[in-house]
């Protein structure tokens, strides 16, 4: 069984071979349109057209536009509450999750779940979920799914390193690993538990080493590096898909903003983000490795930037101006 | 005497506590160095240092279990369930084994542990956010089950149930936090400054579990609330003009039956109002002790307003939320004897 292995190895492994330049381009725009999204979320937040909770996925674009690149059809995707970014690299509709932002009929959940509940079977969705770690016992039966009906498909099981405490976790990778279930199990490090940092909740603070009981392999990854996320990820994906087991991603990352819309910050120093988002923003980075590829010029950037504000404007409009559910929805979906 | 909104005052309470007795310490999510995420720990780490009031991991079932351990030799623990939708993966520590040590061990050993959680709806929270869970409390013998409606309750009912020497799940009505909320969408938020309510002692005092608060006088029928719906229900009767007695329970386990009885034989009629579903709620069982005790002095039928038999939703969160207009219905049905 494979030990956990560090991140400068894993990194170093595939790191000569580039991807094609439409699949970089693609990448690029999908962490842009998240960034967008969710900056315009914000706002709509501000402006009380949204309500509630909401927590902007900004800074962590990477992970699920990296991991959405060696997703297969039928694989399975299923997170936590900072879902909108999961759910927009997964090619969900951008109207239809700005419209469940704001609670309206044309939402994928017809406005009824809101910001943390959203789902999608066409996009192999699960949710979008509210309760920290619960979906992991979800996602480790997903993967059984896949096992029992004979199907070469993951299950991609999002947590951040708060949940990664529930012992629920714990419960699901002993099981994953006892019946080989294919679990890619990504641990997005973004080192704050709304106001409790890892080293303040978490005896081991390398979470990729959580398995390690278990006999579950895990590495460490740069989680601001799209590329290194689609390496490491098809390295996991691979195991799991080929009846080896789990694995472990543990990402390492940064979230810009507060833990939701209603979260001062105050556990952080300004300094401290202003640092990540100078050296480790995975969007300014990454346009810097287009360009010095060849793979883009600024003009061509900008047309994507153009394109991005567009798609995010009409979303937002939509959602704005979309009717909200009738109140006999109350009561559909309680029951069959 | 300070003027305090319920979050000030529930941190009065604790600091109250950590001040007088060594043996009470707190712990929770997010509760130490960031204060909390409604504030109600704000300060309390800086002030009576790291061993009494202190972050734990996002594991309710742990926090939990390690509390009853904490209680069982000695030590009174203040546990902070971030949000009472998050509590279920603590349910059974508090079923299995808060509720039932003193039973088990012939009283050799109690839990004398409080566990305080945000509660309710009314901020869009959806389906994992706003929910009432009090009666899957309230239905576990060995538990009493605390419900404050107000500042000035909301800190002696907190220093009662630390003092406590029985498991005590202490429900804060979350959306009142910061104000006496009357379930009017669009009207203005009021804070709790010029309440009478919000005027709170500073120094340690005791509001006595199981007895209930009469909020208003009156009599034409008996409404029964607690958190919430105590201010929903005086808006109602003041919108309806109607003459209601406004009982705001304030402990439902132990229930103070012979205030809502008292005042149910003088009314003869009976509204009940919560905002967790209908079915198998609180609400169902003050229907059953009212009916039983009162039965000959009944005039109509007992009416619940309550939450519907469905989720949370995150819009229609204002049709599925039991305002003053449902109440104020309510209210007029039992006095004129239209009731379904």
């Amino acid at each position: 069984m494979a030990r956990p292995k560090t991140s400068k190895a894993a990194v170093a492994a595939g790191k000569n071979d580039v991807p094609p330049r439409d699949q970089m381009l693609d990448w690029y725009r999908s962490m842009l349109l998240i960034r967008r999204f969710e900056e315009r979320a914000g706002q709509l937040y501000g402006m009380g057209l949204i309500g509630g909770f909401c927590h902007l996925y900004i800074g962590q674009e990477a992970i699920a536009v990296g991991m959405q690149a060696i997703k297969r059809p039928g694989d399975q995707i299923i997170t936590g509450y900072r879902d909108h970014g999961h759910m927009l690299a997964a090619g969900m509709d951008p109207r239809a999750v700005m419209a469940e932002l704001t609670g309206r009929a044309a939402g994928v959940a017809k406005g009824k779940g809101g910001s943390m509940h959203m789902f999608d079977v066409e996009a192999g969705f699960f949710g979008g979920h509210g309760i920290v770690g619960a979906q992991v016992s979800l996602g480790t039966g997903l993967g059984f799914a896949n096992h029992y009906r004979g199907a070469a498909n993951v299950s991609f099981t999002y947590f951040g390193d708060g949940a990664a405490n529930q012992g629920q976790v714990y419960e699901s990778f002993n099981m994953a690993e006892l019946w080989r279930l294919p679990v890619v199990y990504v641990i997005e490090n973004n080192q704050y538990a709304m106001g409790t940092s890892v080293e303040r909740a978490s005896a081991e603070t390398h979470l990729f080493k959580r398995g390690v009981s278990f006999n579950i392999p895990g590495e460490e990854v740069d989680g601001m590096d799209v590329e290194a996320v689609a390496q490491a990820g098809a390295r996991a994906a691979e195991h799991a898909r080929t009846g080896k087991g789990p694995y472990i991603l543990e990402m390492k990352t940064y979230r810009y903003r507060g833990h939701s819309m209603s979260d001062p910050a105050k556990y952080r120093t300004r300094e401290e983000v202003d640092a990540v988002k100078k050296a480790r923003d995975p969007i300014d980075h990454f346009r810097e490795r287009l360009e010095a590829l060849g793979y883009a010029d600024e003009a061509a950037l900008k047309a994507i930037d153009a394109d991005v504000k567009k798609i995010v404007a009409d979303s937002a409009e939509f959602a704005r101006t979309a009717p909200e559910p009738d109140p006999s929805e109350l009561y559909t979906d309680v029951y069959l | 005497m300070p003027a305090m909104n319920m979050i000030q005052a529930l941190n009065s309470a604790l600091d109250v506590m950590l001040e007088r007795d060594p043996k009470v310490l707190i712990l929770g999510q997010d509760v130490g160095y960031f204060g909390g995420v409604f504030r109600v720990t704000d300060g309390l780490q800086k002030k009576h240092g790291l061993t009494r009031c202190f972050d734990a991991p996002i594991t309710e079932g742990g926090i939990v279990g390690a509390a009853i351990g904490m209680g069982a030799y000695g030590l009174r623990p203040v546990v902070e369930i971030q949000f009472a939708d998050y509590i279920y993966p603590a349910y059974d520590q508090i079923v299995s084994e808060a509720a039932k040590l003193r039973y088990r061990s012939a009283g050799q050993f109690t839990a004398p542990l409080t566990i305080r959680s945000p509660y309710g709806g009314g901020i869009f929270g959806g389906q994992t956010h706003s929910q009432s869970p009090e009666s899957l409390f309230t239905h576990i013998a060995g538990l009493k089950v605390v419900i404050p409606s107000n500042p000035h309750d909301a800190k002696g009912l907190l220093i009662a149930a630390i003092e406590d020497d029985d498991p005590v799940i202490f429900l804060e009505p979350k959306r009142i936090y910061n104000g006496p909320f009357e379930g009017w969408r669009d009207r203005p938020v009021s804070s709790w400054a010029g309440h009478p309510q919000a005027e709170v002692p500073a120094e340690h005092y005791v509001v006595p579990l199981g007895q209930a608060a009469i909020a208003r006088a009156g009599e034409a029928v008996t409404v029964l609330a607690y958190g919430t719906m105590v201010h929903v229900a005086l808006a109602a009767a003041a919108h309806a003009g109607i003459d209601a007695e406004v009982i705001d329970l304030r402990t439902l386990v132990p229930v103070d039956i012979d205030t809502v009885t008292a005042s149910v034989r003088k009314t003869g009629r009976c509204v009940i109002v919560h905002e967790a579903p209908l079915t198998s709620g609180f609400g169902a069982e003050l229907s059953a002790l009212v009916q039983e005790r009162c039965f000959y002095h009944l005039e109509a039928p007992i009416v619940r307003v309550t939450g519907w038999d469905t989720p949370y939703p995150h819009a229609l969160e204002w049709d599925y939320f039991p305002g003053p207009e449902r109440v104020a219905e309510a209210l007029r049905n039992v006095l004129s004897g239209e009731v379904a």
